[in-house]
């Protein structure tokens, strides 16, 4: 009976579902399926068939190097947006709700730009001449101007900035939901702050962290506007890669293996994220 | 090295808050609260809500610094301590057991804070879930376990670490009726046991009266008055404390006569109650005059300190008869008698309501209309 009526609702959820799904199969998965075929072609026609495109890609240590710059950089903004969070989250939660809606006002003040704005302000606060350097040399901290423009560092800053958001809200909204008195339970108990931050904060904060780093990662290593106005020609990230050879060499079945290859090392990054959620609930 | 042996013996101490005030920006929670607990005495602090009895268990605790006045544990000023160097253990009304810990980690969670070592933490444990009744529910995780059996393990994590003093707040709040009594014994026999130093917050007069062994009635954080249940119940010094305190009668009347502490007062009804009172009054004093539902009693006989009374309903409340009267004069109370099956009251004939035998009526000064 009741297996009959949970088939009969089925079958109704999957026509209401149908829609969406439909428009999936043509313009995400059908598109998927030709990148593929793509990759294995001989030219941009979709003819013959040969691995020369892959064998090209990884014998190359350039284009290997270059999956790897763009998965480390994904770590490393991964890394650097939770150093700043945690204590930010920390500040959120402790703060009154009149404090609590400025500081989340500040935290979404970057999503309230466009990404292209944003990354071209970076690049007047990161430039030479910029706004950091002036500020740098006034102190005399430096003699010499740095060079922030086309390097990691650079990338990584504004990265970090352009990304804050997509860590800090899924962390902010699980660490509003711990019990405050988990918290002071562990002060009583004897624990320092710091043991309660790492004993307690951090593993009932874990799913909200996460889902941020998730955010944080697929959108990293995907960041084509930041990656080549920041990193410039210099650095050469995957998106990057795919848009010289798609757009400007015109070999497609490399651009394709490229496409394929990001779309892989992003997946494994958050599948990484999600078994370390599992693990740690377990364990 | 610790033992089991020892476990009944660890060292009470006196907890003693001196003149303490605290107020959050301009409002004034805690009023210049002045409070000694005997070592190895449970003290009630009981108040409606938002009366400050959280604030003052939290100034104790150390998650506030008072505005003004001192705590003091043992001999020693605590007030520059963080709540990690306080050794007080706090059960609370939450339990606050940690959700990704099973029982044991919880329990031994002080434990290890304070760098005992793996054995001796594993030995304590077991030890402190045998003295919570919890053998065997070690591997469990929190929400596996009923209300009543994770305020156990809280209690076993507090105690676990021998605090100095236990704080406990509304600690029967989130049970229901029947498992409240038994936590109650529970906790009374585990602060016997460890000759516990414990001040208990609750809103609830039945379970302050049951398990402390003094009361200190708080209102609008001040305490109102200190002393022992039967104290607080049969003698409240103001009229907050004997209105909060079970249930009361109040009559509006006058002094009449004076003689030495015994007071003639004359109630609006016309009858006349002779009244002992530690207070002083002066002839025409305007009063008032409280007095117990059980201390009132219904009869058929006129005399000069009766009120004719008319009956407007019965109501059987466990073991008594609860009468709602009105006299002519338009005073409105409540008279308690015994139930005793098939005896029923003279319902035909006009009634008065006299005082009991050893009924001990209490004076308040009433402001003159
Ligand atoms: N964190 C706080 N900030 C501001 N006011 C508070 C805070 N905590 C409690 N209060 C106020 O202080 C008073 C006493 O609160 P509390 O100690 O929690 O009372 P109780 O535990 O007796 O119910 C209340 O009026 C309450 O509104
Ligand atoms: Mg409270």
């Amino acid at each position: 009976m009741s297996s009959a009526a949970t088939g009969e609702r089925m079958g109704v959820e999957w026509r209401l579902a149908a829609p969406l799904g439909l428009t999936y199969l043509a313009f995400f998965a059908a598109p998927l399926v030709i990148l593929l075929v793509m990759s294995f072609s001989v030219d941009d026609n979709l003819g013959g068939f040969t691995i020369a495109s892959w064998v090209k890609f990884w014998g190359d240590p350039f284009y290997r190097g270059v999956v790897w710059d763009t998965l480390r950089l994904g770590l490393v903004a991964v890394a650097v947006t939770t150093l700043f969070a945690y204590p930010i989250a920390l500040l959120f939660v402790a703060s009154s709700p009149g404090m609590q809606r400025l500081l989340l006002f500040i935290v979404l003040l970057p999503l309230l730009t466009s990404v292209v704005i944003r990354t071209f302000a970076w690049i007047v606060i990161l430039s030479r001449e910029g706004v950091l350097n002036q500020a740098l040399l006034a102190l005399g901290l430096t003699s010499v101007p740095l060079n922030l423009l086309q390097t990691e560092l650079g990338l990584v800053i504004a990265l970090t900035q352009i990304e804050m958001p997509l860590m800090l809200l899924p962390l902010i909204t699980v660490m509003g939901q711990i019990d405050p008195s988990l918290s002071d339970a562990s002060r009583a108990l004897g624990s320092s702050r710091w043991r309660t931050f790492r004993k307690v904060i951090v593993p009932l904060s874990l799913p909200g962290w996460i889902a941020g780093a998730t955010l944080v990662f697929a959108s990293a290593t995907t960041a084509f506007i930041s990656q080549t106005v920041i990193g410039g020609a210099r650095l050469v990230y995957l998106p990057t890669l795919i848009w010289q050879q798609a757009m400007v060499v015109y070999n497609w079945p490399f651009a394709a293996v490229a496409s394929v290859t990001l779309l892989v090392a992003v997946l494994a990054g958050v599948s990484a994220f999600a078994m370390l959620g599992r693990f740690a609930r377990t364990s | 090295m610790h033992n089991p042996s020892t476990l009944s013996d660890a060292t009470s101490q006196p907890l003693t808050l001196d003149a303490v005030s605290h107020s959050y920006g301009d409002a004034l929670a805690v009023d210049r609260v002045t409070l000694e607990v005997r070592a190895g005495e449970l003290v009630a602090l009981l108040g409606p809500s938002g009366c400050g009895k959280s604030t003052l268990l939290r100034i104790v605790a150390g998650f506030i610094n008072q505005t003004e006045g001192r705590v003091i544990i043992g001999d020693r000023v605590v007030d520059p301590l963080p709540p990690n160097r306080r050794e007080v253990g706090i059960v609370f009304q939450s339990y606050a057991l940690f959700p990704h810990m099973t029982v044991a980690e919880n329990i031994g969670y002080g434990l290890e804070a304070r760098g005992e070592s793996k054995a001796t933490c594993r030995e304590r444990v077991q030890e402190m879930l045998a003295t919570v009744r919890m053998e065997g529910f070690g591997e469990r995780k929190p929400r596996q376990l009923s209300g009543g059996q994770q305020q156990r393990v809280a209690l076993a994590r507090a105690l676990a670490v021998r605090p100095r003093i236990l704080l406990l707040d509304e600690p029967f709040a989130a049970l229901d009726k029947n498992l409240r009594l038994d936590m109650q014994i529970e906790i009374k026999r585990l602060q016997r046991q460890f000759g516990l130093t414990a001040i208990m917050v609750t809103h609830d007069q039945d379970e302050a009266m049951s398990i402390a062994d003094r009361i200190a009635v708080m209102s609008r954080g001040r305490i109102e008055q200190l002393g022992s249940p039967v104290a607080i119940y049969d003698e409240p010094e103001t009229l907050f404390v004997n209105d909060f305190i079970g249930s009361s009668n109040r009559f509006e009347g006058s002094v009449e006569t004076v003689a030495s502490d015994l007071y003639g007062v004359r109630l609006a009804s016309g009858a006349i109650w002779t009244v002992t009172s530690r207070r002083s009054f002066s002839k025409g004093d305007p009063v008032l005059v409280t007095i117990r539902p059980e201390q009132l009693a219904l009869t058929s006989k006129a005399a000069p300190d009766t009120i004719p009374v008319s009956l407007k309903l019965s109501l059987p409340i466990g073991g008594e008869l609860i009468h709602d009267v009105e006299s002519p004069a338009g005073e409105a109370f409540k008279v308690a008698s015994p139930r005793r099956p098939g005896a029923s009251l003279d319902m035909s004939s006009s009634m008065h309501c006299a005082l009991a035998a050893h009924a001990k009526p209490i004076l308040f000064p009433r402001p003159a209309a």
